[in-house]
């Protein structure tokens, strides 16, 4: 399955995937409207330690111990994908406790958003993977871990 | 083909099934289910109360779960009598049900102290399950002062689900702070002071010793009176099942990492087991939510045939109270790393070489990460804990262990 990957030596730690994909998610036509002046809600974020950046979204486990974890089951595997069902979450936060990656965090209601690859909105496929000035982001499939 | 039989239908059993679907999708599966409803999750009936959730979306997995999953459900049906030698189980209606692999996920009850006079009490409720707080709900007015036994996390929450329902919350427990399982004396009292920023009133390091119609009488000396009488002040595993059969039981069914009970194609998963707890290394009931789910898919796979083993069970809770949530984890020795600001407290603790527990309020984010550490016993000299310390990150891992979490499939 086609998974979102950084490569984090082509990061430049410029924030565009935050925007790019909080537009995609916003539901707006207009990405200005959509986020000039407001403060932003993404479903990846910028990693920064000494000397490096690199993006992190929901890494779609094998063995998502976000699902199995949620005392809401309001998240799920569907065709390999890790989804969330807003309407179910009663914001918790479980998920935040238990996620390895940090991958999890609330919307700007309080309601827990994750990464779904952009397969359900307007973007069709990841708005951070097409963005990414330096292609540091890429989706792509890959076999088990390098 | 199996006949595999489950005792519970609660999230321990919805694991169960998935994890006996996830490699035989043939045989029978009869689900034994004491409560007349379809899985559902039950930490969500204090939400349910406070308006946050209903009754459809409560359902665990949705309607048309056992279709899916072609189980055979016996609502209302409780099991009374396990034959191991024969493989049996028999029902309260003297229905036999042979198994051939068999989970207990009986859960747990309510204990209630007997407490002098608590016959005399009217409007008195438990509140473990959705019967419960929709019987609680028919019981409440917006003039009812209500008396809750128990400042654990079933009396914290029924509390703040009601508050905005009625006149007046008070909450007594013996211990001398609130969430006393999870929380050191100073993290409980800035819980507690938001609380009752928010209106609940508390006695603490007090209890009643006698209750007369609508007047507790406490230890201290005092009295409360009340129209409403919440009893939570704590859970016993329902293991008689197993330990009426010989099984070995101690607060819980006791199982080890594989779920199986000392009975042969026994197992048992949820609140009503006592498996192993990584964090001390020793057996413990860990009555969570999420513990439920992986121990009753680690044995349902394990029933099935599979080879499934919880090796990284911890205790850990997440639990928020009018937008302030505290998330707990692990245990609390060792050295203490700590942040504060006024409406915030970080304790991460840290013994050999690993960190063993945290408890974080006011600060969630990310904090998984963190989790990750405890339960993979991650060796502190292989991160950068000092990065770490500040925030929850993963930059705090090498670049070769980065490399193996977001390089490819995990």
């Amino acid at each position: 399955m086609k998974r979102v990957y950084v490569n984090e030596e082509w990061c430049l730690g410029c924030h565009l995937c935050e925007y790019n994909c909080a537009f995609a998610n916003s539901g707006m036509p207009d990405m200005v409207l959509a986020l000039k002046g407001k403060p932003i809600f993404p479903r990846i974020h910028i990693e920064e330690g000494e000397k490096i950046t690199y993006a992190v979204s929901c890494r779609h486990c094998e063995d998502p111990i976000c699902v199995k974890s949620c005392i809401a089951g309001a998240l799920s595997k569907e065709d390999g994908v890790i989804r969330i069902d807003q309407n179910k979450c009663v914001s918790c936060f479980t998920c935040v406790l238990v996620c390895p990656y940090g991958a999890l965090a609330p919307n700007k209601n309080g309601v827990m958003q994750k990464c779904e690859l952009c397969l359900r909105n307007a973007s069709g496929e990841p708005a951070c993977v097409k963005g990414c000035p330096n292609r540091a982001i890429v989706y792509e499939e890959r076999g088990e871990a390098v | 083909m199996k006949q595999y039989v489950i005792i519970g239908n609660g999230v321990a059993a919805a694991g169960c099934i998935e994890g006996i679907r996830s490699l035989d999708t043939e045989s029978g599966i009869t689900v034994v289910s004491e409560e007349k409803h379809e899985v559902y999750c039950r930490p969500l009936i204090s939400y349910y109360l406070q308006g946050k959730t209903d009754l459809s979306r409560m359902l665990y997995r949705g309607e048309g779960f056992y279709e899916k999953m072609n189980c055979r459900v016996l609502f209302g049906r409780k099991a009374v009598k396990l034959l191991p030698d024969v493989k049996k189980v028999i029902l309260d209606d003297g229905t036999e049900l042979p198994y051939t692999d068999l989970l207990v996920a009986a859960g747990s009850s309510p204990f209630v102290p007997p407490f002098e006079g608590l016959c005399t009490v009217k409007n008195k409720y438990g509140f473990m399950t959705i019967d419960d707080a929709l019987a609680l709900e028919q019981g409440l007015t917006k003039d009812s002062r209500v008396l809750i036994m128990g400042a654990g996390l079933i009396g914290l929450k029924c509390a703040e689900g009601i508050l905005d329902r009625v006149s007046e919350v008070t909450v007594c427990d013996l211990a001398d702070r609130v969430l006393s399982s999870i929380l050191d004396e100073e993290c409980a009292s800035l819980m507690q002071k938001h609380l009752e920023a928010h209106g609940m009133k508390f006695l603490l390091g007090d209890t009643a010793v006698r209750f007369e119609e609508n007047k507790a009488y406490m230890k201290s000396g005092k009295t409360v009176d009340f129209d409403v009488l919440i009893l939570a002040v704590g859970v016993r595993a329902n293991a008689a099942l197993v330990k009426d059969a010989g099984g070995d039981v101690n607060r819980g069914i006791l199982v080890d990492s594989t779920m199986r009970t000392s009975l042969p194609h026994v197992y048992a998963a949820g609140d009503c087991a006592e498996g192993p707890d990584s964090s001390i290394g020793k057996q413990r009931v860990l009555a969570i939510l999420p513990n439920a789910y992986f121990q009753g898919n680690t044995a349902g796979v394990n029933m099935a045939g599979g080879s499934a083993s919880l090796d990284k069970a911890i205790p850990m809770n997440s639990i928020g109270f009018f937008g302030l949530h505290a998330m707990t984890a692990g245990t609390y020795e060792g050295e203490l790393y700590e942040e504060k600001t006024e409406n915030s407290i970080k304790r991460l603790f840290t013994k050999d070489g690993e960190l063993k527990g945290f408890i974080l309020i006011g600060c969630d984010e990310r904090a998984g990460i963190y989790t990750s550490l405890i339960r993979e016993k991650t060796p502190l000299s292989t991160v950068n804990f000092e990065l770490l310390k500040n925030h929850a990150t993963t930059a705090a891992f090498s670049s070769e262990t980065r490399r193996k979490k977001f390089g490819g499939v995990v």
